[in-house]
């Protein structure tokens, strides 16, 4: 009897009895549609965090001023920040520390009015230096970027993102047109291209200023050389720790720090920001990898079930197989393919299922959900496997019967 | 006509036509172990020629099917030896059996046992899928055979849609259909009326001047008063054997 032949049969068999059969193929269903949800959901918030990592630059440092010191005694600037752009300066200094490639200070304000005529626009304004661009990994569409020019007669331009370009201008380039914020009118040199958004803004929606503009002019009431935060690129990803640590070593030292747990600023890296913030919440991908398992369990047995039964049910139909020259060896084929066709029929409807929970889940949960091939594949691999692993007893069953006993009997 | 008369005596056949399909020697079945043993059969020795039309009869329980189940390779003797077509069928393993089967042997059971939600081609089909036959060749002599019982406009009915008779005559195709040396019957009339009996017996007698070899087990005197030889069993042991004067047409 040939494979064809067989397959065949099988079936046949399970067309037979359509109803048992979709039943029992429903547990295998369930298992494999949490298994491809799940793995979905692992790999969707994992481009997520790389889809961020890219949006904002990678190999980047993030320098944030920590609590104030206990007594004040550092510094002596209130609640103003710790860091200054003359920490700034000394993480650039390429000889003491040749693992970072660019460092951009900024001081941020987020909420600011900007207006163009009768238009009016609230976004956040950041102060910064020309080293920016590329340490947060942007580009302009139009204009350019704040020169070191600019910086140091501290300027009245900006650079507007984009979303905050076309609320403000619509289609029109609005390089060479102004805008006022705080009274004080700006021009705009350029416009940054789009880059989406990272897990808490939107970084096409901002106005860049230089850093010493935004001192002077924008968040004022503090020191003129105090700065919010400090961006690092290190020269590659590969670099990233050793850049850390220079980092590190250069604040302490400027700081004054020389025991551990006591620094007044803190650095983290883009990528410890992003996992922490986007994971997927444990709770729910535990729970879906049990019921993933046990159904896929559950599953199994419903197979090894149904085919005791049909191997009871078809005793004389055994027999007369193998009065008829059935060997043992093509009746255990037999039943093998057909527990292997309920596992696989399952599979492919859980894939369905599946990837059409893929598609509609992500409108009510906020966690994205990637559909991938090679998971695909081994559940409905995984499938096969249960079904033929679970079919392999009744099989056994099946092949050893007596042709005379399978043949009497009712 | 007596046209395979066939002289035999003593439980010894004589063929005078062919070689012997059938051997047995001394066979003996014991069923069950320990306390509970059962001796169905006691020592039968028995030779049935190719060609032959014979009937084997005798009272409930007296070892017709356990004789039945050796002769068709489903079972194997306690003791005594068994030669099919010439070959010894204690030496062989259960693959070799299911092989001798499919090959040498066309059951026709009482209870027709057809496959239910195949159609009667399929289930005429089905041995010669265990002989590795291509597929087109396999549904040509599934119609011959069908066409052979006079069912050949039936094949596509299901045996649920049949008669008793046309089922059994289906069973008979099914039988037939990879030429086999011997067909066995147990009892094949045994749930069909008179006028499905005749049909089927008339079948049977139609293959046995075709040269074919027909065993059919009966209980009853009518059917087996059609054979051209009826050997008789009591209690496992061959009570006669003898071949019949006139053959009932
Ligand atoms: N599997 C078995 N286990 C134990 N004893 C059995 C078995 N099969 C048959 N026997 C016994 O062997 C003897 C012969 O049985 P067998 O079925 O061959 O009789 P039979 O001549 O076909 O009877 P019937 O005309 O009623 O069909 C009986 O005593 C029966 O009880
Ligand atoms: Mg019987």
């Amino acid at each position: 009897m040939t494979w064809s032949d067989i397959l065949r049969n099988a079936w046949d068999a399970i067309r037979n009895h359509k109803l048992r059969s979709m039943l029992t193929a429903l547990g295998i269903l369930i298992g494999i549609a949490a298994v491809v949800l799940t793995v979905g959901l692992g790999q969707g918030a994992q481009q997520k965090v790389s889809n961020q990592l890219a949006a904002l630059g990678g190999n980047l440092l993030i320098v944030s001023p920590g609590s104030s010191t206990t007594g004040g005694v550092r510094g002596g600037f209130g609640s103003a920040s710790t860091l200054t752009t003359a920490d700034a300066t000394a993480l650039s200094a390429t000889a003491a520390a040749p693992n970072i490639k660019a460092v951009a200070p900024v001081l941020s304000s987020t909420s600011e009015s900007l207006v163009n005529g009768t238009t009016n626009w609230t976004t956040s304004v950041v102060g910064t230096t020309p080293s920016w661009l590329s340490v947060r990994g942007r580009t302009l569409s139009s204009g350019h970027f704040i020169t070191a020019a600019e910086q140091a007669s501290g300027a009245a331009v900006t650079v507007l993102a984009s979303d905050t370009a076309t609320e403000l201008f619509g289609r029109r380039d609005p390089v060479g047109q102004s805008v006022t914020i705080n009274s004080v009118s700006y021009e705009v040199v350029g416009v940054l291209t789009s880059a989406g958004s990272d897990s808490t803004t939107n970084l096409d929606d901002q106005a860049i200023v230089p850093l010493s503009t935004a001192a002077q002019r924008i968040i004022g009431g503090s020191t003129r050389n105090s700065v919010a935060t400090i961006y690092i690129k290190a020269t590659s990803q590969s670099k990233l720790s050793g850049a850390y640590q220079e980092a590190t070593a250069i604040l302490d030292y400027r700081h004054g720090i020389t025991a551990t747990g006591t620094a007044d600023f803190s650095i983290t890296t883009q990528q410890s920001v992003l996992t922490a913030t986007s994971s997927v919440d444990s709770t729910l991908t535990t729970l879906l990898i049990g019921v993933a398992a046990l159904s896929l369990i559950v599953g199994g047995i419903g197979v090894m079930n149904i085919m005791l039964v049909s191997v009871k049910e078809r005793t004389r139909e055994i027999g007369l197989r193998k009065a008829l020259g059935g060997t043992p060896m093509v009746i255990r084929r037999q039943f093998l393919s057909e527990a292997s066709m309920l596992g696989l029929t399952g599979g492919l409807l859980g894939v369905a299922v599946g990837v059409g929970g893929a598609k509609i889940l992500p409108h009510f949960i906020s966690n994205p959900i990637a559909i991938s091939l090679p998971a695909i594949g081994i559940a409905i691999g995984t499938a096969i496997v249960i079904g033929v692993g679970f079919g392999v007893y009744p099989a056994a069953r099946a092949a050893q019967l007596s042709p005379i006993d399978a043949l009497r009997s009712e | 006509m007596a046209s395979a008369g066939v002289a035999a005596s003593l439980g010894v056949g004589t063929p005078s036509l062919g070689l012997p399909v059938i051997e047995l020697d001394g066979v003996r079945k014991v069923y069950g172990n320990g306390q509970l043993e059962v001796e169905a059969l006691k020592g039968i020795t028995l030779s049935i020629a190719q060609g032959e039309y014979v009937a084997i009869m005798g009272p409930s329980g007296s070892g017709k099917s356990t004789l039945m189940h050796i002769l068709g390779c489903l079972d194997v003797p306690t003791a005594g030896s068994y030669h099919l077509a010439g070959e010894d069928v204690s030496t062989m393993d259960e693959i070799d059996l299911a092989e001798a089967r499919n090959r040498r042997i066309g059951f026709v059971f009482q209870q027709f046992n057809l496959l239910p939600s195949m159609t009667a081609l399929r289930n005429v089909e089905l041995p010669l899928s265990y002989a590795a036959m291509s597929r087109d060749k396999r549904r040509l002599l599934a119609q011959e055979a069908l066409d052979r019982v006079g069912l050949g406009d039936r094949m596509n009915h299901k045996p649920g849609e049949m008669s008793g008779g046309q089922q059994q005559r289906v069973a008979v195709a099914r039988a037939l259909a990879s030429n086999p040396a011997l067909l066995l019957a147990d009892e094949p009339t045994g749930n069909l009326d008179s006028t499905a009996t005749d049909d089927v017996l008339a079948l049977f007698h139609e293959l046995h001047q075709q040269g074919r070899t027909v065993v059919l087990i009966t209980h009853e005197a009518d059917v087996a008063a059609r054979a051209a030889r009826v050997i008789r069993i009591r209690d496992g042991l061959v009570a006669s054997d003898e071949v019949a004067a006139e053959v009932a047409r």
